[in-house]
């Protein structure tokens, strides 16, 4: 059903996907990760995951592809346990980037290969183009990108699985002011072309360029969720800092 | 033959070339002398029991399950040996013994089935000590590396999952290099053999009084075998582990 309803998303009317995490956490009891953690989290445009460093966002976004599962309570995506999908089927489906693009061997035609082994040169350019990578660098030896290219080239790669959602995981913590920019713009589009992001970021004026959504970790409990207006007005002084109620909100990269 | 034939004098003599190492250890304040007199000590004991031991299977009318039993333990002692010398995990023991297993299945099967030599005491025993004893230092390695790269490539190797690859998929860069590693060493002494190096069976069998053309074919074939048991081992060590490095949920599973 959530498949179907998917296949809509160019049109503009994406399917409102959810992740529901109940009584969810993660790590031992001495040293626990996250902590019972529920929410219900409509996935559109883009949800940004916030939170003091070792509050749990990474591990909190690992939930949602199953590259970890909890060791207790449940996550669910669009009704059905994650653990009742087909992991390689939910990857593609939910797909990640990093914090440190991962840059596999060879060309960047051979690292769009890995992804879709029968991508074909029209299609590995139109990626490439998607991303605003020149599509010269096909041929181009992957190791030789730059970080913010690597980064580009490492999303043009999760777009050619064909996601209906896409997890990022700080993926502007590594690089400087122009490419951070140039990554930030490219999330937008692909969030208002349709494929939601859940992007994790430590950067409050980032948070504020990008964010339709908020979900605020700290400690490894759930702080706080909402819209990012709403989380403005929020009586918790931390929440309200979090989110930098106080700073300005530009006007570029603001929601409606 | 009489050439070969050293009395416990001569082994006595030889000692003096460990007085030599021994000095060179107080010499340069190495604080190996205990180890290095430990060493020989414990070969010494070591060898006069196989020595003693070996009687029972390599004349003629000794039966053929002596020869199987000194496998077994032989067997035994080697995965019990790589161990503890690689990960200390039940599963890594019982791999190696599967590993030692099949590669002495294969190659001894292929030497004897084609007649190369005679499947007896005196045959079967050494062949099987080379075969296991030269497998083991690449099986322990290949061990290490591969637990090593979970660690130390698991960008590389989430990054494909998270693309939807099987965890097969997604470890096979990562195990390719590790047999590589494993591997190429043996292929270089396997080159340099001659050259450089006289080789153990061949230097064994000269000073036996054996004739020089038979001894090298006889080194030949030893040297054939030993390539082909470190190839089985590791393949089948590396193959094993690799699926128990991951989760059914195609997750890789932490070691620290």
């Amino acid at each position: 059903m959530a498949a179907d309803s998917t296949k809509s998303a160019g049109s503009g009317h994406p399917y409102p996907a959810a992740f529901e995490l109940t009584s969810v956490s993660v790590g031992t009891a001495n040293q626990p990760i996250l902590r019972d953690i529920n929410v219900s989290t409509p996935v559109e445009g883009i949800l940004a995951v916030a939170g003091p460093s070792g509050a749990g966002k990474s591990t909190f976004l690992r939930l949602l592809n199953r590259l970890d599962d909890p060791v207790a309570g449940t996550v669910k995506l669009a009704g059905l346990d994650l653990r009742d999908w087909d992991p390689a089927t939910l990857r593609r489906h939910v797909a990640m980037v990093f914090q440190r693009a991962p840059v596999f061997a060879g060309t960047v035609l051979d690292n769009l290969r890995v992804a879709d082994p029968q991508v074909t040169d029209d299609r590995a350019r139109h990626v490439l183009d998607h991303v605003a990578l020149p599509t010269e660098l096909l041929d181009r030896p992957a190791d030789r990108l730059s970080g913010g290219e690597a980064q580009r080239m490492s999303i043009a790669r999760a777009l050619l699985t064909a996601p209906e959602i896409l997890l990022a995981d700080e993926p502007t913590a590594a690089l400087d002011g122009d490419a951070r920019r140039a990554v930030e713009d490219l999330g937008r589009e692909i969030a208002d072309g349709g494929v939601p992001i859940v992007w994790i970021t430590h950067d409050t004026y980032q948070l504020r360029r990008l964010a339709d959504h908020v979900l605020l970790l700290a400690d490894g409990e759930l702080l706080a969720f909402g819209r990012l207006d709403e989380l403005d007005e929020h009586p918790d002084p931390l929440v309200r800092s979090l989110v930098g109620a106080d700073k300005p909100t530009p006007t570029d990269g603001a929601p409606l | 033959m009489n050439n070969a034939d050293i009395g416990l004098l001569g082994v006595a003599a030889s000692g003096l070339l460990i007085a030599v190492a021994v000095g060179v250890s107080i010499w340069r304040q190495l604080g190996l002398e205990a180890t290095i007199a430990w060493a020989a000590l414990r070969a010494l004991a070591q060898l006069l029991v196989v020595g003693v031991a070996l009687q029972f299977v390599v004349d003629d009318d000794d039966p053929l399950v002596y020869a199987f039993i000194w496998l077994a333990v032989m067997h035994f002692f080697a995965a019990y040996t790589t161990y503890r010398r690689a990960r200390q995990q039940r599963m890594v023991f019982a791999l190696a013994l599967l590993a030692y297993l099949a590669s002495s299945t294969v190659t001894l099967g292929v030497l004897f089935g084609f007649g190369v030599y005679e499947p007896t005491g005196r045959t079967i025993v050494p062949l099987a000590g080379i075969v296991i004893g030269n497998s083991l230092a690449a099986t322990v390695l290949v061990t290490n590396r591969l637990f090593a790269a979970a660690n130390e490539r698991r960008i590389d190797i989430e990054g494909r999952l998270a693309l939807g690859l099987n965890a097969a998929d997604a470890f096979r860069p990562t195990l390719r290099d590790a047999l590589r590693t494993a591997l190429i060493p043996q292929v270089e002494t396997t080159k340099a053999v001659g050259i450089i190096a006289l080789p153990g069976a061949m230097v064994g069998l000269i000073l036996a009084g054996a004739d020089p053309q038979d001894a090298v074919r006889v080194q030949v074939s030893v040297m054939y075998l030993v390539l082909g048991s470190v190839a089985t081992t590791t393949a089948v060590m590396s193959l094993g582990l690799a699926r128990q490095l991951f989760t059914p949920a195609q997750q890789l599973k932490r070691f620290d």
